[in-house]
């Protein structure tokens, strides 16, 4: 069994008023590290076995057609070990 | 005049819409998502609502209905289609008009009433508005906000695609205060809030709504 | 796994069980025990224990609230009386509305967001389950100090919570409270009501009758939401590291519910259920016994059979749950296919999971074996009865000694402060903030909403039949004095629908107080019960059902005494309405009723840090005269606007704010006249033409009358107080984003 994951993230040009609300959250509780928030999404994708280079075409083409919104948002798909 | 209105699991102003319909004075058919049936419609409107409670995006889910395979193929061919609010979003997901809906800038939902103007009434969904005529309809989301790249919005303002934009203070984030648009062919109408809630002044702010409603008879009478 | 069966705890009478750490005292575990002839097994034990909890039996306040059925006047408008899951009146034209309050204080305190959807999603379930489409909500809420850091925490997610699942679910918002006490911090209350309608020959019952129905679940899955204590039971069948996380907060899916509520109504619609109840709390323990109940009392389930989101749930885990948006269904064999066909259209899961039997038991079992065995009555109905002690406590004589001590104003300057004070006060202040995240439109039928007076809503497009509802509760005046703050309140909610025009015509109510262990809190319920019965039996308005909150208590200090009252009412024509406020210069504005000065447990004492005196006395002769001038007036009054917490001054400031409209007004001593809270009294807007019209209605029904003005400008004035409206509009509209951003 292996899984997959795809993180999607907003383009860095989109408006993200939820990354922007974190980033104004952390400094009131004391945390002063960022400079800037950004939230995406994660899928966690499992499946039997190895994922052959076919499998992991059709993810691609999963991420592209379902799981982002190509006009807003990047993807990026990696195998977790 | 049979205008067509599809409920998908989580839609919520089918009904709203249909009696905008009949009010409007056409017929309002009611199509199921899962059937691939447009049932001979003239025109078809996509209602406001959570379709699928919104999971993953607004209105992602359901662009892969079946019957919305018949929706895109018809609105290529020429048929007016209307999507409004969750809708539009629908729209938006199936490539048939350009930019996304976002999350309301605020974080907010909103429910207000919103002064619009109708800057584009050569489509068949706004052809008895005045241009720049300014109505009063209840807007009602918390996914309202309106984005593109530089490119798609220079094209949409360019070619006069804009069809409705917010009056006042910008009240999702939406660029340009777009509060509709429509696509290059002009039938293809997208629009955040809802004019099916405003066709009198006993549940709404105002019947302006309706002339969303009446203008699709116009265009199917020329 | 040992699954502890009836068999084993026949041969096992004397193992150990864990009673105690579920709630059960000694004597009512051997209760059990004679009720069963043996030991209870450990499902049994735990479907014992929660339906015998207080939230579930209602064992402090049942004594008392058995007064709402004695003291009831005969009503033929009531349908369905205390006891379903919901009351359900007639309101002409062949219509049933059914509509309820209830509380989900605890879980939202927890998890503020969760707690108040899950509360709006239990609620509609227990109108749906009379047969009814919810058509609308409402919320009534209290919150600690607004300005408070933890008031910061739960205000935010609790409004997003209801907005979330509310407007999710298709339901306008068509009114509600919010309110701020320091006596709530630690214990917000989300009281959250819904109503119905159906025709009268859809009402749904709770009862499984006719053996060989079958017992359907439908809905979600059941995963190990809400558990909570019975896991102390999943670690004694399991054993050192078998049970995996269990959620103590239940989390909701509004969508879940949207679908289930579309199944429910085309099931329903196709009469294919014999009866019905929903899951709520206690889930399936509750459900079935219920259900069987109601029946001849007979019923099997096969528990194996539910379907299960988490897999390693235990028997008595799976009855405990309280996993949201589920259903119980009782349906007859030869409709069984039709049921199922329509919950696969709606993509609901469906399992069959037992049958009802001409037997007297609920009989349960695992996998083949008996684990539960019970008379379901003693489950569900016949649970520990307390007589809990009471006592008045110290505080009342003390307090109702005291005079208030407040400043009155007097000065045009003072005057115009004192208006602006109350305007701005977070109690009193504008609060779009919070409803402009409710949707307020959908189903096309609102027609009244905050911050109106009531909510309305249009149940005949045809006909243009509504319904108006209102829920008030002066915690001030219940902490002065419980017996007339009952009263009091039911009073104030039916005069809210009735200054629109419609008649009220029955009363739910949901009852929040501290623990019952404490004699004086049990002292304040039990005199607020009364004061509601005696209430309801002198206007002729039955109480349909309600809600008891017990123990919202921080440490020893109890919450003051907050009986929330909602009343429904009915107008024949929506379009005949009387709205709250003018958009007309030149018209007459009146004040219907007397003013005292009562300014014990009102705003103004409040902000001034005053919590004694006494409480205005309720005269119900008086307040039914006044609801029978309104619905005759309705003809002709341009406005009406009920008066409550701010008195006059917040009155005004809300009407002349609605259409920014203003008035320009003397009044003898100004200062009282604006700041008292007497009750009874009713703003009202004329067009001058009828002058003799309005003091004729006021004279035929005994109700005093004072012309105080006109209407028009844009300013409210005041003797020689001059408050501009664009600046009585800021103090008024500023409050909630200065607070909550």
């Amino acid at each position: 069994m292996a899984k997959i994951v795809v993180d999607v993230m907003l383009k860095p040009e989109i408006l993200d008023p939820q990354g922007n609300a974190v980033a104004d959250a952390l400094p009131r509780l004391g945390f002063k590290f960022a400079t800037s928030v950004r939230q995406g999404k994660r899928f966690e994708i499992e499946i039997d076995g190895e994922p052959t280079p076919a499998q992991l075409a059709e993810v691609e083409k999963a991420a592209e057609v379902l799981l982002s919104n190509p006009v807003i948002e990047n993807y990026v798909v990696r195998v977790e070990k | 005049m049979r205008v067509g209105v599809i409920t998908f699991p989580g839609t919520l102003d089918d009904r709203d819409a249909a009696r905008a319909v009949v009010v409007g004075g056409a017929e309002a058919v009611s199509l199921w998502h899962g059937d691939a049936d447009l049932k001979s419609v003239d025109a078809v409107v996509l209602p406001g609502g959570f379709s699928y409670g919104d999971y993953l995006r607004c209105g992602a889910i359901s662009r892969f209905a079946p019957v919305m395979q018949l929706v895109i193929e018809a609105a290529n061919k020429g048929m007016p289609v209307l999507g409004i609010c969750n809708g539009f979003q629908v729209l938006c997901e199936s490539h048939l008009l350009p930019g996304a809906l976002t999350r309301n800038a605020d974080l907010h939902f909103l429910c207000r009433d919103q002064e619009i103007q109708i800057v584009n009434n050569s489509t068949p969904w706004t052809n008895s508005f005045k241009q720049g005529e300014q109505i009063v309809i209840p807007l009602k989301n918390g996914e309202g906000s309106f984005q593109c790249d530089d490119q798609t919005l220079a094209m949409l303002e360019g070619e006069g695609r804009v069809i409705a934009r917010y009056v006042g203070e910008n009240p999702n984030g939406s660029r340009n205060l777009i509060a509709g648009i429509t696509n290059a062919k002009g039938n293809v109408v997208g629009l955040m809030p809802h004019p099916e809630h405003a066709i009198n002044e006993l549940t709404g702010p105002s019947a302006q709504g309706l002339g969303f409603f009446t203008s699709i008879l116009n265009a199917m009478v020329k | 796994m040992a699954l502890d069966t009836v068999a084993i705890a026949q041969t096992t009478p004397d193992n150990s069980q864990p009673f105690a750490e579920l709630g059960l005292k000694p004597d009512e575990y051997a209760r059990i025990k004679e009720i069963l002839g043996r030991r209870p097994t450990s499902s049994e034990l735990a479907m014992y224990s929660v339906m015998w909890s207080e939230h579930c039996s209602y064992k402090s306040s049942k004594v008392h609230l058995k007064q709402f059925g004695e003291k009831a006047s005969k009503s033929d408008a009531l349908l369905v009386g205390i006891g379903e899951n919901a009351g359900v009146v007639d309101v002409g034209q062949g219509y049933a509305v059914t509509f309820k309050i209830e509380s989900h204080n605890h879980p939202s305190f927890v998890e503020p967001y969760q707690g108040a959807a899950t509360g709006i999603g239990g609620i509609v379930r227990d109108i749906l389950t009379m047969g009814a489409r919810p058509i609308a909500v409402m919320d009534p809420l209290r919150f600690g100090p607004a300005d408070a850091p933890d008031t910061r925490r739960v205000l935010p997610g609790i409004i997003a919570g209801i907005g979330g699942y509310g407007n999710c679910l298709g339901l306008p918002n068509i009114g509600g409270e919010v309110t701020f006490d320091e006596t709530y911090a630690g214990n917000p209350l989300v009281n959250a009501l819904c109503v119905g309608v159906m025709k009268h020959s859809d009402i749904k019952l709770a009862k499984a009758a006719g053996a060989g129905n079958l017992v359907v679940l439908y809905g979600a899955k059941t995963g190990g939401d809400g558990i909570g204590g019975v896991s102390v039971l999943a670690s004694e069948t399991f054993g050192a590291g078998g049970s995996t996380k269990r959620p103590s907060v239940q989390v909701g899916d509004p969508f879940v519910e949207k679908v289930l509520i579309e199944c429910s109504l085309e099931i329903f619609a196709e009469d294919l259920v014999v009866g019905i109840q929903d899951l709520g709390g206690a889930g399936l323990s509750c459900a079935t016994s219920e259900l069987a109940s109601g029946g001849s009392g007979g019923m099997k389930v096969q528990l194996d059979k539910v379907p299960l989101r988490d897999p390693s749930l235990s028997p008595e885990e799976i009855l405990m749950s309280e996993s949201q948006e589920r259903m119980c269904a009782i349906v007859e064999p030869n409709k069984i296919a039709r049921f199922l066909d329509i919950c696969k259209k709606w993509d609901v899961t469906v399992t069959v999971i037992g049958e009802v039997t001409d037997g007297k038991h609920l009989e349960i079992t695992w996998n083949g074996e008996l684990i539960v065995d019970v008379p379901p009555r003693t489950v569900a109905h016949d649970g520990p009865v307390y007589n809990r002690p009471l006592a008045q406590p110290e505080y009342i004589n003390q307090v109702n000694s005291q005079r208030v001590n407040v400043p009155i104003p007097v000065t045009a300057a003072e005057i115009k402060a004192a208006v602006l004070k109350l305007a701005a006060a977070p109690n009193l202040a504008d609060k779009s903030w919070v409803t402009s995240q409710y949707d307020k439109y959908v189903q096309g039928n609102t027609i009244q909403s905050q911050p109106d007076d009531s909510g309305m809503v249009r149940i005949d497009e045809t006909t243009h039949l509504g319904v108006a509802i209102s829920t008030d509760a002066n915690a001030n005046w219940s902490y002065l004095n419980p017996y007339q703050g009952a009263k009091l309140a039911l009073a104030e909610a039916a005069r809210n629908i009735a200054t629109a025009g419609a008649r009220p015509l029955a009363v739910t109510n949901c009852l929040n107080f501290g623990s019952p262990e404490d004699p004086g809190v049990m002292w304040q319920f039990a005199e607020s019960v009364r004061g509601l019965a005696d209430g309801c039996l002198e206007m002729g308005l039955p109480v349909t059902g309600g809600n008891v909150s017990f123990y919202n208590q921080t440490g020893s200090v109890a919450i003051l005494p907050t009986p929330v009252i909602g009343v429904l009412g009915v107008i024949q024509d929506v379009r005949t309405r009387t709205p709250m406020s003018f958009i007309q210069a030149g018209l007459d504005l009146y004040l219907l009723g007397e003013t005292h000065e009562d300014l014990a447990g009102s705003e103004w004492a409040f902000l001034h840090n005053q919590r004694v005196g006494q409480s205005p006395d309720a005269d119900l002769q008086r307040e039914m005269r006044l609801i029978e001038l309104l619905l005759e007036g309705n003809s002709f009054f341009a406005a009406a606007h009920d008066l409550s917490q701010g008195g006059l001054s917040a009155g005004l400031t809300e009407m002349v704010l609605r259409h920014k409209v203003g008035v320009t007004i003397t009044l003898d001593n100004a200062g009282i006249g604006l700041i008292s809270e007497t009750p009874g009294r009713v703003l009202v807007a004329i067009d001058p033409s009828h002058a003799a019209r309005l003091e004729s209605l006021a004279s035929k029904h005994l109700i005093a009358i004072t012309k105080l003005g006109t209407t028009g400008g844009d300013s409210l004035t005041i003797n020689d107080a001059v408050i501009l409206l664009s600046e009585l509009s800021t103090a008024h509209t500023s409050t909630f984003p200065k607070l909550f951003g």
